[in-house]
């Protein structure tokens, strides 16, 4: 049954929406894992790339109170906060990392993702990025999903091409894949009735890759969505990259339930493998396809290595927002456990930057 | 093994270190298959019980231990076990899994008076005692491993685990393990029980300091015991937890000032089996060992996700609901999991959930 498909991959020909269909229907996760890594392959040779990183979260106060969200607050409540730029200066210092993470002793990328805050005005964003630049020049800075430029388009009364520009000549460097979610206007008001819309979300990221920002794209799965939105949404993904060539890396993102006011279960681990694999074959035109540990675990990321991911992301400290939902990973990993991971799996563990160039040290 | 030929110890071997991962898997799913064509998977509603934490023989892999004058040194009370079993069986429990360090202030009578009280109370299936325990129980009151069990089986023991195989090589246990008893006892044990009717299980431990060639020697040490006795109802593969262990400590050490062999590519610490390894050789189980109907996924080192993994790559049976686990939660790897959370993590993989007893036999689907 597979074998059509494979040919056609093996051919390097494109596979339809229907074809993605059949591969997310079937059972023979092993001809899957097969194909993908042919796919993975082609593009990347045995690499796989991860980068040193930190996460900050300049708030968890938000406007849009997503139902599959256990991060955001509204402001005054319990457990809201919010981060001057003195205090994310701070977390940025190297002596500012503790206990499990002490091993990491330098980062090359600071990934900063926020609530939708209602008081601060766009000039906080600036100064937030300028002054992370003045202090820290090397540091790359991947920061603001497209959910937060609209926003910040917005309370500016900006075109989102001048806030962009002005975000870049900020300090900003590359822009997260956040907040797609899943583009099925259906599920989509069920899901975060208040975030834009896909459409808003693939101007944003058009808008980004015109301007030369690179970004990533993500998915967001696993909650009541089917295989059809699924593929509706890498399909869409797939046409904009066909345009601009601005994606960096597709990360799907399986739905954690904890503490989320739509609940459910975890996806299950040969799902998140075989979505893995779907992306990678059908993402034709992107290079990286990431298997995100925080969200799949560091079992099934490794695994997702052998199901076409070539990407571990980062170190990643401080992760907050997945494990504010029940994540079952550890908050951190070092750059030799991350190796570690790789070479188990048989494959070349590459540290990189947010650009994907090799990092020489 | 599509013909159904069994496999030597040098093709295990070359499968084990040569064979692509997903093409291991592959033929594991396809035996799996041949041998539960009905897609059941299951379960059992246990607890895990350690009557006492006092061990005198402190294997380096292990954290649970402590010496007789530790103030964490514990024997459990009478009235403490049996609302533990009371509390197992209001859950839908059949069976408790009872086991121990190898503890100098207990005899051969409490062992019988706690298992004659325990089934003259309650009606449920004690697996309990690994060969470790029934040996030193043995040479403490001079008797043989058969009379020992004959014994312990009249007093109430109604099958036995399979734990303290670890790796059953000696030239590894000489290292992990220096004072357990070694390989030739520990199948002694199993060969004596499956010859008296008692059912036994067979595990593995993996992931310290063995080779390639220690796990196939396991594999079928295993296989040809079976071979003999039929008695193995189930395979349990699961991996060393190096937190807390003096293994894992005097591996650091050792690492700091020289490198060794096998920890020259593991850097300076040994790191918990990759997923890979644990699929490898969970696979490499499900090929080798044709002779066991059923192989664990084992959730409580692996976490739920990578179980359900583990179900492609040969396993049948998700092992225990563990209302109780102490030994491994010692090391530091706690996965919060209920019976409906492997339940549900069962159907998500496409197969039928069903509850089992310690013989396999389905009590109730879900």
């Amino acid at each position: 049954m597979l074998k059509t498909i494979q040919n056609k991959i093996f051919a390097g020909e494109r596979i339809s929406a229907d074809e993605a269909m059949e591969l997310f229907e079937t059972d023979d996760i092993f001809t899957l894992g097969n194909i993908a890594s042919h796919v993975a392959e082609k593009k990347n040779g045995k690499k796989v790339f991860f980068i040193r990183n930190r996460h900050i979260n300049p708030t968890n106060i938000c406007v849009n109170r997503c139902r599959f969200c256990a991060f955001s607050r509204s402001k005054g409540e319990d457990g809201a906060f919010e981060l001057t730029i003195d205090e994310i200066i701070e977390k940025l210092h190297p002596s500012h990392i503790t206990h499990h993470a002490s091993r990491i002793t330098s980062y090359q990328e600071v990934h900063i993702v926020g609530g939708l805050h209602p008081d601060r005005p766009f000039e906080y964003y600036l100064d937030m990025l300028l002054t992370i630049r003045k202090n820290f020049p090397s540091l790359h800075i991947k920061a603001f999903t497209a959910v937060e430029v609209d926003y910040m388009s917005r309370i500016s009364g900006l075109s989102l091409e001048e806030t962009l520009l002005a975000l870049k000549r900020h300090g900003l460097d590359v822009m997260p894949g956040g907040g797609a979610e899943i583009f099925d206007s259906m599920i989509r008001s069920r899901l975060c009735p208040e975030k834009i819309s896909g459409e808003r979300w693939l101007e944003v990221m058009e808008t980004a890759h015109r301007l030369g920002i690179k970004t990533n794209a993500t998915l967001l799965y696993g909650h009541i969505e089917d295989y059809r939105n699924r593929i509706d949404h890498l399909l869409k993904l797939r046409q904009l990259q066909d345009r601009t060539g601005g994606f960096q890396a597709f990360i799907p993102l399986s739905y954690h339930p904890k503490s989320t006011e739509i609940g459910g279960s975890y996806s299950s681990g040969i799902d998140d493998l075989k979505t893995i694999a779907i992306s990678r074959i059908f993402l034709d035109n992107f290079d990286h396809i990431t298997a995100y540990w925080i969200m799949l675990g560091e079992k099934i990321s490794q695994l997702s290595l052998l199901f076409g991911a070539d990407d571990l992301s980062g170190t990643v400290i401080e992760e907050k927002i997945t494990h504010s939902a029940g994540a079952l990973s550890a908050e951190s990993m070092t750059p030799e456990e991350l190796t570690h991971l790789i070479r188990m799996a048989g494959k070349v563990p590459v540290e990189r930057d947010c650009f994907y160039r090799k990092i020489v040290s | 093994m599509q013909n159904n030929n069994r496999i030597t110890k040098v093709e295990g071997l070359r499968l084990f270190k040569k064979a692509d991962i997903l093409e291991l898997g592959h033929m594991a799913d396809g035996i799996r298959n041949r041998l539960h064509p009905e897609r059941i998977v299951t379960f059992i509603v246990d607890r895990n019980i350690n009557y006492t934490n006092v061990c005198i023989n402190r294997c380096l892999f292990c954290a649970f231990w402590r010496d007789e004058n530790d103030p964490e040194a514990y024997v459990l009370g009478k009235d403490e076990l049996f609302s533990k079993i009371d509390e197992t069986i209001r859950l839908g429990g059949t069976q408790i899994l009872i086991q121990g360090g190898l503890n100098p202030k207990l005899n051969l009578d409490y062992y019988t008076n706690l298992l004659k009280e325990l089934k003259s109370r309650f009606d449920i299936n004690v697996h309990g005692f690994s060969p470790p325990e029934i040996c030193y129980i043995a040479d403490r009151s001079d008797l043989t491993i058969r009379e020992t069990l004959k014994i312990l089986k009249h007093a109430g023991l109604d099958s036995i685990p399979g734990g303290g195989a670890e790796i059953l090589s000696d030239r590894v246990k000489e290292v992990v393990s220096p004072r357990k008893i070694k390989s030739g006892r520990w199948l002694k044990v199993m060969e004596e029980a499956h010859k008296l009717g008692m059912k036994t299980t067979a595990t593995m431990m993996f992931g310290s300091i063995e080779e390639a060639e220690d796990i196939i020697e396991h594999l079928n040490a295993v296989r040809n015991l079976q071979d003999k006795t039929g008695g193995f109802t189930a395979f349990i593969p699961w991996s060393f937890q190096p937190g807390n262990t003096a293994l894992a400590r005097s591996v650091e050490q050792r690492a700091k000032s020289k490198n060794t062999s096998r920890i020259t590519h593991h850097a300076s610490r040994i790191y918990p089996a990759t997923a890979v390894e644990y699929l490898r050789i969970l696979a490499l189980s499900r090929i080798y060992l044709d002779n066991i109907k059923n192989i664990q996924a084992s959730w409580v080192t692996q976490g739920l996700k990578l179980a359900q993994v583990a179900l492609r790559f040969g396993a049948n049976d998700f092992g225990s609901t563990m209302i109780e686990e102490n030994v491994v939660a010692s090391t530091g790897v706690r996965y919060k999991v209920s019976k409906e959370d492997i339940i549900n993590a069962i159907k998500h993989t496409g197969f039928r959930p069903a509850q089992r007893n310690t013989y396999y036999e389905i009590i109730r689907y879900f």
